[in-house]
């Protein structure tokens, strides 16, 4: 399928660029939520893959385009929202796609990168995004200048953030005004079921007020898993209203004093209804697919760790809360149909 | 305060109704549309509806059932969707990412309803999967509703034996477990209820749970539905799991219904079967629990179950169904201490009316029980506890009853001690009941020993138990106990002379004892039921009369004497004198002279001294004479002393026509008809003549004083008494003696001064009319007659 970039702006760009890749209909498309808000479909990718495609470059009808050379990359960046903006790209992969010269007609560029190491999924999370993309550059030697990427001037709702991997192409008019054209894609990598998966088992309690123990049936848990589970009274003297399990994602950025920890509670689960007494034992069967979690990253290059906890919350006649959390591991199993 | 809260209670029905019934709307619009996102939001949102705590029981039940309808629409829509395709595993997950939990499991129940029907799964699994994630509903009433709702929707869906769910993998086993676990867990919640909330509001809670009571023995109930659930099953896991539950959650209300409901809902033929263990639990349970009406309950079903069929009876021995239970009433009683006398008579009762239907044979289980009984009233004395006086009453009614014997009951050695128990009043009730069944049955008490028995069951009606208390007995009441004891006395009778006379002693021993109220009905029937073996001795005295310690009439007249004076504390002078004149001719029969001669002496006594009423007097010198007049046994000496006397004591009467009469009486006396010995004409003349004088005397003390009197008649029967020895052939009654009379007679009627006396003339016409009549029959009495002109 091919895919249309349209530049937009106060310009009449020189020349139509697309991008395409080479298994676009079989492979496997995703949405994606944009800056704006929109959701767009999007292929995904995993770890190893090779990247092949082409770039077609349609000049405006009788106009020539000069340009200092065609080169494509393939970028991973990562944004964190205190220093908006300013990407990080830990992995910038460039193929030159020509040499300077002139472009009358349409011409297309094939591309290939060959089983690109892509360590980290996208993620787009409240202070951070990771984000996989091409540019494809056309670098033009003229001197009208304009504003080529509207990551530039973009009005990103602050929370609203996207994790993708880039495609940029760039095409090179001229030092500064070249035309850059990128398409997103998403990067997701599958995880074995691990080889050892012990249950969380715990007493925990307030000292002759109230002692329980959980146990949640494994401590590693894939995104479509479900926990099993039970809550076991030792001792109950206060007077429990309800008990509930919550999935609590805590995304961390940053280093030292700017670190900032974003805590979001993505599930509130009734367990229990009433008061037990002493001795009840109160089932856990906690399905994950209704939520969207993503798998636990852990310290991704050093800029941000996003980890998941079970938290279990018993509210008293009173409203008070009385809470124990646990993290778990989610990972992404690599499905099977 | 209170109005308000049942006001509030109404509006916040109102408002969880009108909430329900607005999700259920948008429910059947996504049902309609085949939404089932929607639909199982919607319905969501409805049960939440049910997540309330602000409604009692009641009021929860009615907003539960508006749900249940809506559930039911649920169910239907969840079967076309299996139906169209729609995985029903899927569905079973689906419904569970509802995030309340009450919503959910309700949800949960309904899909599974419908996943059990598919079959995709194994009806144990699911079931037990339900029963399960129910736990986490602990609030007592939320958690019960829904448990009964799960409850109902698996009802038809159990793997019991011969339905479509029975499989490999599902056996009834798994049906009962589900069951129980169900049960276990409603159970505990149920009996959790009444810990909740404050104290001071105990007793609403405590009307509230037992609202809620039939929800939980539903289970016992679908338990008992079964099929599957056979005798073994039923002993080896169903009761003791059961049992297990009602015994651990120490909760009197709970164990009093669930003990009543096991009772109810299981067959007989279980219940005998697993009495041991059944009854093993009663003393388990909390001192507070009506123990007494679970067991009577138990033992009335069996008694019934027993009563049925006579097919059924070898199984009750075979169980040894009443040493197990007498066993663990024993156990009961003891454990609770507390329970009130009532309670422990009950129970007996109850276990003796078990016995008398199960083992009518077994007389000694039957005293066992009242051993067991008095053991327990044992130093309480007499009880003022009606209820426990109404048991005892029960308790010794039954045997009566059953029996219809009272010689049976008198083998009961405890009996009278039971007896012992009850106060007066009752004792006196008792003791009428006891007769009244005698009586009833025509039971002969045949030996010295029962009676001895009898009458110390009965002594509340021989004796005063209590002074004190006496006085309050109403007069009529009285008479009527005293009469049925007569009558009771009447009724004893052994062919045997020996043991009757013992008999005759130990009534004599009793009634003498009952005090001067009682002796004027008592004594009576005493001596007229020894008169009767008096009688039947004569004739075979003879061979007799050596012999030691044998009844002869002579001793049993000695005893009478004895009896009879004893009524003089009383005093009832004209009875006793009644009496003696009966020993005395009793006597004359058996040829006792000597004898009948003391009964005479003691009557003429009695007259001189104690008979001063001149009526009284009338009436007893007639009885004297009458009686003297039969008495063959005395010889001229002893007969002449006494005709004597009741000749003189004749004269001796107050009133002239009464003297007259008496005097006209005595001359019966000199005259017997069938005693050739006693035919002395000249004195009987001599009696008729000085009644005549008197009677004159009479009539001319009448005229004088009043002017007018109706004593001719007096001489009209002085006339029948002349015409009477006249017939007799008694020489000294000349015809002109009786000429003489009639025409003074006439003269008398026809003088001025008379006034006509009807009867007078009816009686003079009769008489004449008499004579001439037998001088028409003409023969020897004719020729007789012939001379006397009328």
């Amino acid at each position: 399928m091919l895919i249309r970039n349209f530049l937009i702006g106060a310009f009449k760009p020189p020349c139509n660029i697309s991008i395409s890749f080479a298994d676009a209909r079989t492979r496997k498309q995703v949405p994606l939520k944009k800056e704006n808000g929109q959701t767009i479909m999007v292929p995904l990718f995993q770890s190893q893959e090779n990247i092949v495609g082409e770039v077609l470059i349609e000049p405006q009808q009788g106009k020539k385009v000069e340009h200092t050379g065609v080169k494509i990359e393939l970028l991973g960046q990562i944004e964190l929202y205190f220093d908006r903006g300013n990407f990080y790209d830990f992995t910038s992969l460039v193929r030159e796609l020509d040499v300077p010269g002139d472009l009358y007609e349409r011409k297309t560029y094939p591309f290939e990168f060959s089983t690109v190491e892509m360590p980290y999924e996208s993620y787009n999370g409240v202070n951070v995004r990771l984000r996989w993309s091409i540019h494809f550059n056309l670098l033009i030697s003229v001197k009208s200048s304009f504003v080529s990427n509207d990551l530039k001037n973009n009005s990103v709702q602050t929370f609203i953030v996207l994790s993708l991997y880039i495609l940029k192409v760039t095409i090179s008019r001229n030092i500064v005004s070249n035309v850059v054209v990128y398409q997103d894609f998403v990067v997701r990598n599958y995880t074995p079921l691990p080889s050892i998966n012990n249950s969380i088992k715990m007493e925990v309690g307030i000292e002759d007020c109230l002692h329980i123990e959980f146990e949640y049936n494994k401590s590693k848990y894939h995104l479509k898993d479900v926990i099993i589970g039970k809550i076991y009274f030792l001792l109950v003297r206060i007077k429990i209203k309800n008990m509930e399990l919550e999935i609590r994602r805590r995304e961390s950025t940053g280093a030292g004093p700017n670190t900032y920890v974003e805590t979001e509670t993505l599930a509130k689960y009734e367990l229990m209804d009433g008061a037990p007494v002493r001795g009840e034992s109160i089932p856990v069967r906690l399905f994950f697919s209704p939520y969207e979690l993503t798998p636990t990253y852990r310290n991704i290059n050093n800029k941000f760790s996003v980890k998941y906890y079970l938290n279990l919350v018993l509210v008293d006649e009173e409203d008070r809360r009385y809470f124990k959390q646990q993290e778990i591991t989610v990972y992404r199993l690599l499905e099977t149909s | 305060m209170i109005s308000d809260g049942i006001e509030d209670e109404e509006k916040w029905l109102a408002a969880a109704i009108a909430g329900l019934q607005q999700n259920a709307f948008y429910m059947h619009r996504a049902l309609d549309s085949n939404n089932l996102r929607d639909a199982l939001k919607y319905s969501a949102q409805m049960l939440s509806e049910l997540r309330t705590s602000r409604l009692s029981p009641h009021k929860y039940y009615e907003l539960y059932m508006r749900a249940f309808d809506e559930l039911r629409k649920l169910e239907m829509f969840f079967k076309e969707e299996a139906r169209r395709g729609c995985s029903i595993i899927d569905l079973y997950e689906l419904v569970q990412h509802a995030g309340n939990i009450l919503p959910r499991l309700y949800l949960l129940c309904t899909v599974g309803s419908v996943y059990i029907k598919s079959k995709e799964a194994p009806a144990k699994d699911i079931l037990k999967d339900l029963v399960e994630m129910c736990r986490g509903i602990q609030h007592p009433v939320r958690g019960l509703f829904l448990r009964s709702y799960l409850s109902q929707i698996s009802r038809d869906k159990l793997p019991d034996i011969g339905s479509e769910y029975e499989g490999d993998a599902d056996t009834v086993m798994d049906a009962v477990e589900f069951v129980l676990q169900n049960f276990t867990e409603m159970n505990k919640l149920w009996v959790r209820m009444q810990y909740q909330g404050p104290s001071r509001e105990k007793e609403r809670r405590e009307k509230e749970r037992s609202e809620l009571r039939d929800l939980v023995g539903k289970n016992l109930h679908v338990l008992s539905q079964v099929e599957g659930v056979d005798l073994d099953m039923y002993r080896d896991t169903v009761l003791p799991r059961v049992l297990e539950q009602v015994v651990n959650c120490k909760d009197d209300l709970a164990q009093y219904y669930l003990m009543d409901c096991i009772i109810q809902v299981f067959p007989d033929e279980y219940h005998l079967q697993t009495l041991e263990t059944l009854l093993g639990a009663c003393p388990l349970l909390q001192p507070s629990v009506d123990i007494k009406t679970v067991l009577s309950r138990l033992m009335e079903r069996l008694s019934n179950y027993a009563a049925s069929s006579a097919e059924v009876l070898p199984e009750f021995l075979q169980v040894e169904a009443f040493a197990k239970l007498n066993n663990a009433i024993g156990k009961v009683i003891e454990a609770q201490v507390d329970m009130p006398i009532a309670g422990a008579v009950t129970l007996y009762s109850s276990l003796l009316t078990f016995t008398l239907h199960v083992h009518p044979d077994r007389l000694d289980y039957v005293d066992q029980i009242l051993g067991a009984c008095v053991k327990k009233l044992s130093g309480k004395g007499k009880l003022d506890d009606s209820k426990a006086t109404k048991q005892i009453v029960a308790l010794l009614s039954a045997p009566l009853e059953k029996y219809n014997d009272i010689e049976t009951v008198l083998k009961l050695s405890n009996y009278p001690c039971a007896m012992e128990h009850l106060d007066n009043g009752t004792n006196k009730v008792m003791a009428g009941v006891i007769i009244e069944s005698i009586m009833k049955n025509r039971t002969r008490i045949s030996t010295a020993d029962k009676v001895e028995a009898l009458f110390e069951l009965i002594k509340g009606l021989i004796k005063d138990l209590d002074v004190d208390l006496h006085d309050e007995v109403d007069e009529e009441d009285f008479k009527e106990e005293q009469n049925s004891v007569a009558r009771l006395i009447q009724m004893l009778y052994n062919d045997d002379p020996e043991e009757m006379l013992k008999i005759v002693c130990t009534v004599r021993k009793h009634i003498l004892a009952g005090g001067p109220k009682r002796l004027p009905f008592t004594v009576p029937p005493l001596i007229f039921n020894a008169l009767k073996l008096v009688r039947r001795l004569q004739g075979q005295e003879e061979n007799a009369a050596g012999k030691e310690g044998v009844a002869t009439p002579k001793k049993i007249f000695q005893l009478l004497n004895q009896t009879i004076e004893a009524l003089a504390i009383v005093p009832v002078p004209e009875l006793s004198l009644r009496l003696y004149l009966e020993c005395a001719e009793a006597a004359n029969d058996s040829d006792l002279e000597p004898v009948a001669y003391e009964f005479f002496t003691q009557a003429y006594i009695l007259y001189e001294e104690e008979i001063s009423d001149s009526r009284a007097q009338v009436t007893a010198i007639h009885l004297i004479i009458g009686t003297l007049q039969r008495m063959h046994v005395f010889g001229v000496e002893n007969r002449d002393t006494l005709t004597h006397k009741a000749t003189g004591y004749s004269a001796k009467l107050l009133k002239k026509p009464d003297q007259c009469r008496a005097v006209y009486a005595c001359s019966h006396l000199f005259w017997v008809d069938d005693n050739d010995n006693i035919k002395d004409g000249e004195r009987v003349l001599l009696c008729l003549k000085r009644a005549l004088r008197i009677a004159n005397a009479a009539q001319q003390m009448a005229t004088a004083a009043r002017g007018s009197s109706k004593l001719v008649v007096l001489f009209i029967e002085i006339l029948s008494k002349y015409l009477y020895f006249f017939e007799k052939g008694n020489s000294e009654i000349t015809v002109a003696a009786i000429q003489g009379l009639i025409e003074l007679i006439t003269t008398e009627m026809q003088s001025d001064n008379m006034t006509s006396d009807p009867a007078a003339d009816a009686f003079l016409a009769s008489t004449l009319r008499y004579i001439q009549f037998q001088k028409q029959k003409g023969g020897a009495m004719g020729e007789k007659y012939e001379p006397i002109k009328a």
